[in-house]
């Protein structure tokens, strides 16, 4: 095959790419410029775009003995993921831009681009395995190393797009083999340390890219029964189930401490409230993917609402375009915000994704919760 | 095997300066040592810098050896900005073709922000050709608060041929230097720098057949020039630090030759050059020739298209898999490709920019060489403006 190896510059895609090569593929690597902010260009080694790491991502292809491309995505990436995390935030919902990315760019524009110019799939160093079955179709599945596990953003691809990837790090045991193969085969980038962060928000000040973007707009936050318990500078800027950051006048009554319950983009205000206000027992999603035949009603599986969340058990209450699952007695989902991504799971099989839209609660919500939440 | 075609960027070393290069480097001694190998050093670093001069129709004395192209533009521009603003506090301006190298222009946005320049952008053509009306009506209003002027001998993208003597003449008329880099010139054009008028110019090796890590800065007697690298007063103390010998001899020799058969190279590869033109206007869909239609106007070796809808790093990808080596022309960040600012400043869109592909040819080029892109170029094209739908595609509207 003839395989475009996207490279971040950091160590997995260049052992992904490394192991193409060996698998007998024609591998051509890319690099992916996400941002045309010189200034982000040029400093520092966060995120995905930065000098150093477009410099990596060369001397790892230069190792491999493949040629090697910068592609400028910068347009795509920004009216897509950038645009999508502002209007989502700004909606009152909590995006997952990574998500975004493999939708729009990585297994969008990056492999249309690709499949244009004669290329047969993309190659990624995403933790996860591809599962082909007697019949040639394929199953999206986690990965062997369960803490690596990156099925959860991938699952937006769906299945026309699976076809055409390549996961080849998905049986790797640990990220230390990870590096351990990297250090072996001479790739320079074995012991750079791992991104976490949003790549495009260099300094890792989320709310304070909102705010410059976004602008301020000061308004209440107010609990469960409309008291006014403290001020902010934009209801954007805060996620369902947040602690940290709320800045509040004063104590709750019970002196407990006290959560984000809900996000009202229209009256500006944010709402407050107890650790188990944010328990969930039902949820429902929007824009669903399946890999094959939607669930049938009933169906037993796991979800996930977070990339580094635990699954839990859930059963099957709707799945068409729409999904709702009802999630079983004892399992703990806690703060889940609309926006964020629903992954369903049987066993290690990942069934299909969709993007949530709201929740059930076993506590009574406030008022505000049912508006913005149960959209 | 490869087709090679971007000699605009490096060019294959000339078969003499390779022999001179090998045969020198064994060679121990400082230039700047006293004793016997030092002095067979120093003699073989000035009979290069003798040669060099001859070439270039200067004087031994006026050429400063550099490490390249892009420290010899920084000397010129900084070290004539610094010289001529300490002369005279109210010369500020800094005037640089909208087209030139980032050597040039970098330079010039630097002193901006560190030295109290002005930096003036003189525009260009739609040929990329420098505006001397707009350059007069600038010296007119300016002439006396103006520290340099820099515009390049032609351009190293479209390739457009710049009126280098209307500038001297213009700039000389309010007391401004002059400089030019003529890294593209040398061996493609006739280049005299004593005839040119000119301040300062910048050569270097491995563009015109000698090795890389070598340049020159040629600077007018009496010219008054700030150095920017400081320590041991080589060069007349303009430009401190040790002189490799073995690259100055080979840098020499390629010049020399490279001068020499200029005449003959420019008619060979000017009318290879003239066919891959027609065959590429004649059958890949929407390109388009930038920089000057005329071929006198425009460096013999160079030509550079736009292709509608294509984005210049597919057609790259897509030549060199065929065995082709090209360029889009223009500078990258650590390979991140930019619109081209000598595009932009020509009146082309961004969208237009981004299909470009320049295909520089040189003394190795062949007939067999024009026949592999004519050949390999419209499937190429289609190809490409394919990918570049699907980019479009991936957008949301």
């Amino acid at each position: 095959m003839r395989v475009l190896a996207a490279l971040s510059g950091g160590v997995d895609s260049a052992v992904a790419a490394a192991r193409a090569v060996d698998a007998g593929h024609e591998v051509v690597g890319v690099h992916m410029a996400l941002s045309r902010n010189r200034d982000q260009l040029r400093t520092g080694s966060r995120g995905c775009c930065s000098i150093e790491d477009a410099g990596d991502a060369r001397r790892a292809a230069d190792v491999l003995g493949i040629p090697f491309y910068v592609w400028d995505l910068s347009a795509q990436f920004e009216q897509t993921v950038v645009a999508d995390f502002l209007s989502e935030y700004q909606a009152g919902r909590t995006p997952n831009p990574c998500v975004r990315c493999n939708e729009h760019v990585k297994f969008s524009a990056l492999l249309d681009k690709g499949v244009a110019l004669g290329f047969d799939a993309v190659c990624t160093g995403h933790y996860a395995r591809v599962v082909e079955r007697p019949d040639g179709s394929r199953e999206l599945h986690r990965a062997t190393d369960a803490a690596k596990d990156q099925s959860y953003v991938l699952a937006v691809m769906g299945p026309e797009r699976l076809a055409r990837a390549l996961f080849p790090l998905g049986d790797v045991v640990s990220k230390e083999q990870t590096r351990a193969e990297a250090a072996q085969r001479g790739l320079s980038v074995s012991a750079k340390p791992d991104s976490y962060d949003i790549c495009f928000v260099a300094d890792g000040d989320t709310q304070g890219f909102l705010r410059d973007r976004l602008g301020s707009r000061p308004g209440e936050v107010v609990d469960a029964d409309g008291t006014v318990v403290g001020a902010h500078d934009g209801a954007y800027a805060y996620t369902v189930g947040q602690r940290r950051g709320l800045r509040l006048g004063r104590p709750a009554a019970d002196g407990r401490p006290r959560y984000v319950l809900a996000v009202e983009p229209v009256q500006n205000r944010v709402v407050v409230g107890p650790a188990e206000a944010l328990a969930v027992t039902a949820v429902r999603a929007d824009r669903a993917v399946w890999f094959g035949d939607a669930p049938a009603g009933g169906t037993a599986c796991e979800v996930q609402v977070r990339a580094h969340g635990a699954a839990v058990g859930a059963r099957v209450i709707r799945a068409d375009d729409r999904v709702e699952v009802a999630l079983d007695a004892g399992a703990a989902l806690r703060g889940v915000a609309p926006g964020q991504s629903l992954v369903l799971y049987a066993g290690s099989r990942v069934l299909g994704q969709a993007t949530v839209t709201g929740t059930t609660g076993p506590v009574s919500a406030p008022t505000g919760r049912e508006s913005a939440v149960r959209a | 095997m490869s087709v090679y075609l971007d000699h605009a960027a490096t060019t294959p070393m000339l078969p003499a300066a390779v022999e001179t290069l090998t045969a020198e480097l064994a060679r121990t001694g400082n230039p700047s040592s006293l004793h016997a190998s030092g002095r067979a050093a120093r003699r073989t670093v000035e009979e290069g810098r003798e040669r060099l001069a001859a070439a270039l129709g200067a004087r031994p004395s006026e050429v400063v050896l550099t490490s390249g192209g892009t420290e010899a533009d920084n000397l010129a521009v900084k070290g004539l900005f610094w010289a001529r603003r300490t002369a005279d506090p109210d010369r500020r301006r800094l005037l640089v073709s909208s087209v030139e190298h980032h050597a040039v222009l970098d330079p010039a946005f630097w002193m901006a922000e560190h030295a109290g320049a002005e930096v003036v952008l003189l525009p260009v053509d739609g040929d990329g050709v420098v505006d001397t009306a707009a350059l007069a009506a600038e010296l007119a209003e300016h002439g006396s608060r103006t520290a340099l002027v820099s515009v390049m001998w032609a351009n190293n993208e479209v390739g457009a041929l710049q009126p280098v003597d209307e500038v001297v003449a213009l700039a000389h008329r309010y007391g401004v230097p002059v400089h030019a880099d003529a890294v593209q010139g040398v061996g493609q054009v006739p280049v005299d720098f004593a005839g040119s008028g000119l301040d300062a110019m910048t050569v270097t090796g491995h563009k015109l057949g000698g090795p890389g890590g070598i340049g020159a800065l040629l600077a007018r007697r009496g010219l008054d020039l700030t150095p920017v690298l400081h320590g041991g007063g080589q060069e007349r103390g303009v430009r401190s630090g040790t002189l490799h010998a073995a690259l100055v001899a080979s840098f020499a020799v390629a010049a020399q030759e490279a001068v020499a058969t200029m005449p003959e190279l420019a008619v060979r590869v000017g009318a290879l050059r003239d066919r891959l033109v027609a065959g590429v206007l004649e059958r890949a869909e929407g390109a388009r020739l930038r920089g000057p239609e005329q071929a006198s106007r425009r460096l013999p070796a160079n030509a550079h298209f736009t292709f509608d809808g294509c984005e210049g790093d597919s057609l790259l990808y897509l030549l060199d898999s065929a065995g082709i080596e090209a360029s889009t022309g223009s500078a990258c960040q650590a390979g991140v490709p930019q619109p081209s600012h000598v595009l932009l400043a020509m009146g082309l869109g961004e969208d237009d920019a981004r299909g470009a592909l320049r295909f520089s040819l040189g003394h190795t080029s062949t007939e067999e060489d024009v026949d592999a892109v004519l050949e390999a170029l419209p499937a190429a094209v289609h190809r490409a403006r394919a990918a570049g739908r699907a980019l479009r595609a991936a957008v949301p509207a």
